[in-house]
């Protein structure tokens, strides 16, 4: 086992890093942006380094200087948590020409799986169900169009490159897909972190679809196992708000075709480390298709830890020093569920940044707070707006869920806006509370 | 005269519009990005956009103004 691991990244993730690092024994070493000195990761790892303005471009996503920093610390393996240079075939290879160990899949794993239409053509080969949509990079509007028409609206448009539902909507018309393809092509030249995803891919769209992922580890010996699902259809713009192990919507049959799809996905790139395979569930029709893969460490993977009873980190730097994962005597098993506390207005869900004037986290049986900062921080607009993750773990779903009322009462947030009294508007939908709802949910929620 | 303000700190991405400009309800005068989200910033009434107190990279706190539209 490498002695110390540099944490290329920010907040709750890079807090979350440094606590496994750390209880393993291994040195753990920070970099942060100026805006970033006071925040608890800054504090709780080993030693920190100031890597340059709050603009990511200037901190975290400049290989230069991340590489900088572990050279002068003496860091021997590199975990880049998720987001930044997670998903970067450069920073992953240029970490292992620095003679460290990259802590994630083989750079060709990440780049063949970033590349979300090489990804797709790639799945289908390996047997993997996906949606109708383009085999290729869509150039121009108007090529948008014609591939709309043959593949039926609504149609899904979104970047080849890009993560986190940015770039990404649904066009139910001509109309609506010039504007789509343009927001989605504007993204992908924006966001890009290598500057090289500039493609924009269309793919149909199924309604009222829940949004279910596979936990996959690659291991050191080659095989690749499925650690359980996630639902992750409580989303906004896109992008997620609450996950929930195991998911309600999937029959035990659907679960197995999905857990052994993800282990082929894995497989068909030699996957090593933890990774994410994405699929749309249609549950009436009780089918899926995959959506994308994610080389790296997933925000929401706590739940998968609540239940399975593995440390995915631990077992991510198990995998990177070639060493077995040993398996878990007593999984948990039970209900987890998150709830991503952002700091956003809660109808609008507009961003919110502001200094923290009172934090209190709720603590208990079955409570779990992973968060980024504390009371005097300042949550600045430099960077995604997550908060905290507060996850709740039970026997059952219904026990899960009367924890996350009493954690969420519980939970005080003052001077940034944020999300919490959403969080319980959530639970009192009768849908979410039922377990039967969709994507949709929340755009249901707050239309009238 | 109407003021547009901004709603919250975010750093000025795009400045669409220019002084002197005429502007229809709902058009675009600037592109806010905030926590990796861009929000545009419109005008609320038809008019001339007389000052733009905003450039490109600027960072605005929630409150600052961001430009006058005389009617």
């Amino acid at each position: 086992m490498f002695e110390s691991v540099l944490v290329a990244n920010r907040g709750e993730i890079a807090r979350r890093i440094i606590r496994t690092v750390r209880q393993m024994g291994l040195r753990a070493i920070a970099v942060h942006s100026e805006a970033d000195a006071g925040l608890p990761f800054v504090r709780e790892a080993d030693e920190a380094v100031p890597i340059g303005p709050a603009h990511p471009a200037q901190s975290y996503l400049d290989i230069g200087k991340v590489l900088d920093a572990a050279r002068r610390t003496g860091a021997r393996a590199v975990h880049p948590g998720y987001g930044f240079l997670s998903e970067s075939p450069a920073f992953a290879r240029a970490v292992v020409e620095a003679g460290l160990t990259w802590i994630g899949p083989a750079p060709e794993a990440i780049e063949r799986m970033g590349d979300k239409i090489n990804a797709r053509n790639l799945m289908q080969e390996a047997g993997v169900p996906v949606a109708a949509g383009t085999r290729e990079p869509v150039a121009g509007a108007g090529r948008a169009a014609e591939a709309a028409a043959a593949i039926g609206y609504p149609v899904m448009v979104k970047t080849a490159g890009g993560g986190g539902g940015i770039g990404m909507s649904v066009a139910r018309d001509e109309a609506g897909l010039v504007k789509a393809y343009e927001a989605a092509a504007r993204a992908a030249a924006r966001f890009a972190g290598d500057g090289d995803g500039a493609g924009v891919l269309l793919e149909r769209y199924i309604e009222r679809a829940r949004h279910v992922e596979v936990q996959i580890l690659g291991l050191a010996d080659g095989t690749v196992v499925a650690l359980g699902e996630r639902d992750c259809s409580v989303q906004r713009r896109h992008q997620k708000v609450v996950e929930e192990s195991p998911s309600p919507g999937l029959t035990p049959e659907l679960r197995e075709r999905m857990l052994a799809a993800a282990v082929r996905a894995g497989e068909a790139v030699g996957y090593r480390g933890a990774g994410t395979v994405e699929c749309l569930v249609d549950t009436e029709a009780q089918d899926f298709v995959f959506l994308e893969m994610n080389t790296r460490l997933q925000v929401e993977h706590p739940v998968t830890e609540l239940v399975t009873g593995h440390d995915l980190v631990r077992a991510q730097l198990l995998i990177a020093a070639g060493e077995a994962v040993p398996p878990v005597a007593e999984p948990p098993g039970g209900h987890a569920i998150e709830f991503r506390v952002y700091a956003e207005d809660p109808k609008r869900f507009l961003p919110g940044p502001g200094r923290i004037e009172v934090w209190k986290e709720p603590e208990g049986e079955g409570v779990r707070v992973d968060s980024g900062y504390e009371a005097g921080n300042t949550v600045t607009p430099f960077y995604d707006p997550l908060l905290a993750k507060l996850c709740v773990h039970g026997p059952t779903r219904e026990a899960a869920l009367a924890r996350a009322r009493e954690a969420l009462a519980a939970f005080v947030i003052e001077g940034p806006k944020n999300n919490l009294p959403f969080c319980a508007e959530l639970l009192d939908r009768p849908e979410f509370a039922g377990g039967d709802y969709d994507t949709g949910l929340v755009e249901r929620m707050r239309s009238r | 005269m109407a003021e547009v303000r901004a709603e919250m700190v975010a750093n000025v991405w795009k400045v669409v519009a220019q002084e002197g400009d005429t502007v229809d309800e709902g058009d675009t005068l600037v592109i806010l990005e905030s926590m990796k989200m861009e929000i545009p910033v419109l005008a609320e009434e038809p008019g001339v956009v007389a000052q733009l107190k905003v450039a490109e990279g600027d960072v605005v706190q929630e409150g600052d103004l961001i430009a006058v539209i005389d009617e």
